[in-house]
Formats: C-alpha cells, sequence, structure tokens
C-alpha cells in the first residue's frame, strides 16, 4: 500500500506502468461507506490513480476515500450513476491519462480483473475493454438476474448489433480515442447502454473478457431492482432518436 | 369519420413530436399563435355556446362538449410532452453545472496539464 499523501501530488500519467501510473480508475459512489475503503484500498494498492466521485452522499463515503488514497470529486447533488461516470471521464479529459478504469464502489469487482483488462488494452487491441460476467468459470449469478441481463444483452444486439454476453457490467478499459467520444447524457442507470450505443456509432473497437462479480449481501441490497429496466427502456427509447448523432 | 382522422393526427403528431422534438423558433410560433386561436376560440364558444355543437356536428360528433373534451385530450398530451423535455433539458443544465462546480472543488489533485472548460459541455440550444 502507498500512503495517503501520495494521492495529493500524484505523478503525471506518463510514468511508466508500474503502479500502472497512466491509468485513471474511476469510481462511481453513493452512501458506499461501508465499503468504499476497503474498495480504495485494494485498488491502491495496484493503481497510483484512484478517483472517487462522490455522488452528492449523505454519508462519510467522501471522507473515508480520501483518507483511503483516492483523489474525490464532490457531486453538490446526487445525480445518478451515469452523471458521476460522466464527471470522471471530463475530469480524465483534463488530465489525460492513456486509460479510463470505471470500478464500482460496492465490492463487487476485483482488482485482479481489472489489471488483467487493462493489460490487454495495454497491447492496442482494441478501444474498449469490457468485463463480462458470463463469460467466466463460476456460474455464480443469480437466476433472475441473469434472465434480465440476458434480456440486456437481446436488446443492445438488436439495437446496436454489438455482440456481447454482458452488456450491464461496470467493469470497462476505455483507451484515450474511447474517452473522447463519451458524452453521457442519460444521468440515471441507462449509462451502460449508453456507453455500448457511443461504442457501436463511434465504430470503436471492442473486446470482452471473463471476469467475476463477487455477489455479496451488501451488493445485492445496493444494486438495483430488476423493475428498473422498465425505467432504462423507456430511458433509452426517449433519448435514442432525441440524441443521435 | 372526420374527427377519427382529426384525433389519430394529433396524437400521431404527439408521438411524433415526443420522439423527435422541434426546437427553433417556427414550432414556438405555432404554439403561441395556437395559444392565441384557443383563447379566442374560448371566447366565441363562450358568448355562442351553440356554435361549438354545430361544429361539432360538422365533424361528426354529437355534441359541442364532446368535442372539447376530444380537443383537451389531445392538447394535454402536448402539454405533458412538452413539460417533460423541458424538464430534461434543465436536468441537463443542472448536472452539467453540478458537474462544472464537483471538477472546480477537487482539490490538490489534478495531474498533468490542467485546462479549465475541456470537461464543461457547451450548452445547448433553448426549446
Amino acid at each position: 500500500m502507498t500512503s495517503a499523501s501520495a494521492a495529493r501530488s500524484p505523478a503525471p500519467y506518463d510514468a511508466p506502468p508500474a503502479g500502472h501510473g497512466d491509468t485513471l480508475v474511476i469510481v462511481p459512489m453513493y452512501n458506499e461507506g461501508a465499503v468504499i475503503a476497503e474498495t480504495v484500498a485494494d485498488l491502491r494498492s495496484e493503481f497510483v490513480h484512484v478517483l472517487c466521485i462522490d455522488d452528492g452522499s449523505n454519508d462519510d463515503s467522501a471522507r473515508l476515500a480520501g483518507d483511503a488514497g483516492a483523489t474525490v470529486v464532490r457531486h453538490p447533488t446526487n445525480l445518478g450513476q451515469g452523471a458521476a461516470l460522466q464527471t470522471g471521464f471530463a475530469y480524465a479529459l483534463r488530465t489525460g491519462p492513456r486509460y479510463v478504469v470505471t470500478f464500482d464502489a460496492d465490492g463487487q469487482h476485483l482488482v485482479s480483473d481489472a489489471v488483467r483488462m487493462l493489460d490487454l488494452a495495454r497491447r492496442g487491441d482494441a478501444d474498449v475493454v469490457l468485463g463480462s460476467r458470463f463469460q467466466a468459470p463460476a456460474r455464480t449469478v443469480p437466476l433472475p438476474r441473469r434472465w434480465l441481463l440476458r434480456a440486456g444483452v437481446l436488446f443492445t444486439r438488436v439495437t446496436t448489433r454489438l455482440d456481447l454476453t454482458d452488456t450491464h457490467n461496470g467493469l470497462r478499459v476505455l483507451t484515450a480515442p474511447a474517452l473522447r467520444v463519451m458524452d453521457l447524457r442519460l444521468h440515471g442507470m441507462a449509462h451502460a447502454s449508453e456507453i455500448l450505443g457511443t461504442i457501436a456509432r463511434h465504430r470503436l473497437r471492442y473486446v470482452e473478457v471473463p471476469m467475476t462479480v463477487v455477489y455479496s449481501d451488501y451488493s445485492r441490497a445496493k444494486g438495483q431492482s430488476g423493475v428498473n429496466a422498465v425505467n432504462i427502456l423507456v430511458d433509452l427509447v426517449l433519448a435514442r432518436a432525441r440524441y443521435a448523432r | 369519420m372526420i374527427i377519427k382522422i382529426l384525433l389519430l393526427g394529433g396524437l400521431l403528431y404527439a408521438a411524433v413530436f415526443a420522439y423527435r422534438g422541434a426546437p427553433g423558433a417556427l414550432p414556438l410560433a405555432t404554439r403561441r399563435l395556437a395559444l392565441v386561436g384557443a383563447l379566442g376560440a374560448a371566447v366565441v364558444a363562450t358568448v355562442l355556446p351553440g356554435l361549438v355543437t354545430q361544429v361539432a356536428n360538422l365533424v361528426g360528433v354529437g355534441r359541442g362538449t364532446d368535442l372539447v373534451l376530444y380537443g383537451l385530450v389531445v392538447t394535454s398530451a402536448f402539454l405533458w410532452i412538452g413539460l417533460y423535455r423541458r424538464l430534461q433539458e434543465m436536468e441537463h443544465r443542472f448536472v452539467t453545472l453540478n458537474r462544472a462546480i464537483a471538477l472546480e472543488r477537487s482539490t490538490g489533485s489534478t495531474t498533468g496539464s490542467d485546462e479549465p472548460g475541456a470537461a464543461v459541455a457547451p450548452p445547448r440550444p433553448v426549446r
């Protein structure tokens, strides 16, 4: 573990891959006080630059994340996860990392998966590396969730023609070209589909990589209910034509 | 029969309006003229209630009251959609403003170059 003070004056992004100094890890968070310290500490064991976007939490998430060594950007009010991600992208555009990793705050993702995906991105064959829980050997996804996600996959295939097995996975690696075209306008939970829509529209090269989603009681409670799929669908249908470029 | 075409046409246009929308001067002018027209029609209908029924019969509706009701339904569809769109636009500005403030306040953490403004989306035209 690096000391927390290192976060206050981080090295420039052109640092060599030791500590992945050319990479910014973006962690959107909203009231994650119970887990955020551990998530950030785990990330900081591998990554120098960890950025937590605090989406107007009511708890002490921001302080805990900062103490654990993350840079924290705080939304003055709660805006939604999509908005938090886009704030992270905007921060990245200002500071110019070569790679951006998006990582969930609730402990669902493994740092080792992120590193593996980043290594793949470094090879330069893809603009975006996407995680898939359905390519991993251990099928630990709860059954109803699996059906719902499969519906999401089908929807994505029909609307974007992307060939993916998991369309709602928060673990991604974006390269600079992908980062430049991201402009999320669906501030709520439909951003996963919006990111894929952007990939399709700009013909970004993408690759899907097996990873593990850890379903804890905490993440289950924090995660969205399946009913939200309806809301996401409506958001997408209304937005797709409106923002079509 | 005529009323069916009119109502279906109105609803269809409302659906298109929801989907595509039309910012700009012409729709705004249309809306304002429609408002003036509706006020004028309301005045006429108040003074000459029988006229409404005559118009209703003309388009194949039994009572003038029913015609007014149908018109109200279609009009309210446009109202809801217009308000929804306006709210979306406002929300987007709110998010953009929030983001700008958040990035402005992020302390002692910027790495490499720091170009203010690069992160803020340009304003979108008013509808």
